[in-house]
């Protein structure tokens, strides 16, 4: 592998998906529209979703970030995978001398660009909507969005390589919705389908982000949950993934 | 480098249980075109995954200019190209944008503006592939094939869905890497691409080689063991049995009212021989033809006329 070839790769699929409506609706627009939503108005509160001491901007900007990680690592980039493969484009770019594993790190690549302009353009938004960026603990909240990233892009991959491109579309995008309003990534429940989701990924980057954001700490057992789905999703794709 | 550009040696690759390849050899040289056919199902495509470092062979060996495109497939993907079949071109992407990403992943790229030009691709290069044509995609195709300077070109059905004027083009472009000493393995079903183009055919099924050879060889233009030409004789009426008789004597004789064909037997003069039949028994023949065996015949001789 050729570190120069991966970042050539990354950069143009990175421009592709900022190029690309619908995949800039999912990882731009519509987590900038739920932060204004949730940070703009009582929702969380008439969720019970809002913890004591805890500020609207905090929960809605926790959320939001694990949101926009979704969009991007798992069903964004889950359907661009999908479509890559249905258009010999993997196969294609892996007789290059990037090679199959270029193709994917170059995709991680894209992932991580796309996350750190969505990151600015969220937590921009959030300063403007009252944030203060006095309160979270940064590196916590580095370290959840790139476990998370790598939990859910390694599952979107799998799915991508093994599902057919319009199932993969429309079992993205569902499970985004769930994600977002039931998964535990928007905010926390109580009780037992709050636990159980924490072991899920998108429960443990909820969690993960809110220790971060709202309470100024890293929670590691959300981490170690993330690290382990990031570690099976792995050697699934590697199992079963098909360029064909 | 003096190695051969591709050698594949008694390679096998199953799926599963499914035997995709079980017994294929080939080989390109430099300067010319060896065309890979066989019917659907027959296993060219993953003897080309195998050649080109998409798949590991589970048994025999294959080499790229004396390097394993499996184990060492950085070095041969800089010697090599590929066009597939199904483009492998991003839908949203434009083709200029496509190509200049695609030289960047190579050490001594092709010029792109160069390349453009000559496949045509100009007026149409800013716009998204999604909206281009069939033909106009495959030239992307070819061009993206062709970007990285390859020494080995690997060509999946490069004329399907391309209007005359466009075949034309690609023919040329092959026949100038040809010319350049680029060795050439052409995929096809288009059996008059085959042989126009090629110098070497290898005919696979079932994942076995069935057949290999000059296209000459094949069609038994320079090769007396197979079977020679066909006469196709149409009469004003019915032919009286000696001719029928006489005519057999060249070969096999299939009469359909006042059509008969022979299949001539091999080594003989049959145009001399047929139109002396047809004097000596006062027979006017309102046409008479007489044709070589195609690729496409000795194909369907040897794949069968049985749908896949």
């Amino acid at each position: 592998m050729n570190a120069r070839r991966i970042l050539a790769q990354a950069r143009f699929e990175t421009v592709a998906v900022l190029r690309n409506g619908e995949q800039l609706l999912l990882a731009l627009i519509l987590p900038l529209i739920i932060l204004i939503g949730l940070g703009r108005t009582d929702v969380l509160s008439s969720l019970s979703a809002l913890p004591e001491g805890a500020e609207h901007i905090q929960v809605a900007t926790a959320g939001v970030l694990g949101v926009a990680v979704a969009s991007i690592a798992f069903t964004g980039q889950g359907i661009q995978t999908a479509f890559d493969r249905r258009y010999g484009v993997l196969r294609q770019l892996a007789t290059t001398p990037l090679g199959a594993a270029g193709v994917i790190w170059g995709k991680l690549g894209a992932v991580l660009c796309v996350l750190v302009v969505q990151t600015a353009l969220l937590l921009t938004a959030a300063g403007l909507l009252g944030l203060s960026f006095a309160d979270p603990h940064w590196a916590g909240t580095v370290l959840a969005l790139l476990a998370g990233a790598a939990a859910l892009v390694s599952w979107g991959v799998l799915m991508a390589g093994t599902l057919r491109p319009e199932a993969t579309l429309a079992v993205a995008n569902l499970l985004w919705v769930l994600m977002a309003s039931v998964g535990g990534l928007l905010f926390h429940r109580d009780g037992t389908w709050g636990t159980l989701m924490e072991l899920l990924p998108p429960g443990a980057l909820g969690s993960a982000l809110r220790s971060a954001v709202v309470d100024g700490a890293i929670a590691w057992p959300s981490l170690l949950v993330l690290v382990v789905w990031a570690i099976l999703g792995t050697l699934a794709a590697r199992r079963w993934f098909s360029f064909d | 480098m003096s190695t051969l550009p591709l050698r594949v040696e008694r390679i096998a690759l199953s799926y599963g249980r499914s035997t995709a390849v079980e017994d294929v050899s080939l080989t390109a040289e430099e300067g010319r075109v060896h065309a890979l056919l066989g019917p659907n199902g027959a296993g060219k495509s993953s003897t080309i995954a195998c050649a080109v470092g998409l798949r590991a062979p589970q048994s025999g060996s294959i080499s790229i200019f004396g390097m394993d495109p499996w184990t060492d497939h950085s070095r041969t993907a800089e010697l090599t190209g590929v066009m597939l079949q199904d483009g492998g071109l991003p839908m949203s992407a434009r083709p200029l944008t496509v190509l200049r990403h695609l030289a960047r992943l190579y050490r001594e790229p092709a010029d792109v503006d160069d390349l453009v030009g000559r496949l045509g691709i100009g007026s149409f290069a800013s716009r998204s592939i999604r909206r281009l044509s069939g033909g106009q995609r495959q030239r992307v195709g070819l061009a993206a094939a062709l970007v990285g300077r390859p020494r080995l070109v690997f060509l999946d059905e490069p004329t399907a869905g391309l209007d005359p004027q466009a075949r034309i083009a690609v023919d040329e472009v092959v026949q100038d890497l040809r010319a350049a000493g680029t060795a050439i393995v052409l995929t096809t079903h288009d059996m008059a691409d085959a042989e126009r183009l090629a110098d070497l055919v290898t005919v696979i099924d079932h994942g076995r080689v069935i057949a290999h050879g000059t296209v000459a060889g094949l069609t038994g233009v320079d090769d007396t063991d197979v079977p020679g030409r066909t006469a196709r004789i149409v009469l004003d009426d019915d032919a009286p049995e000696a001719a029928l008789i006489a005519l057999a004597e060249e070969g096999v004789v299939h009469v359909d009212g006042p059509v008969i064909t022979v299949d001539c037997r091999p080594g003989i003069a049959d145009l001399h021989r047929i139109t002396g039949v047809l004097a000596t028994h006062r027979l006017d023949a309102r046409s008479l033809e007489f044709r070589g065996k195609s690729l496409g015949d000795v194909f369907l001789e040897l794949t069968g006329r049985n749908l896949r």
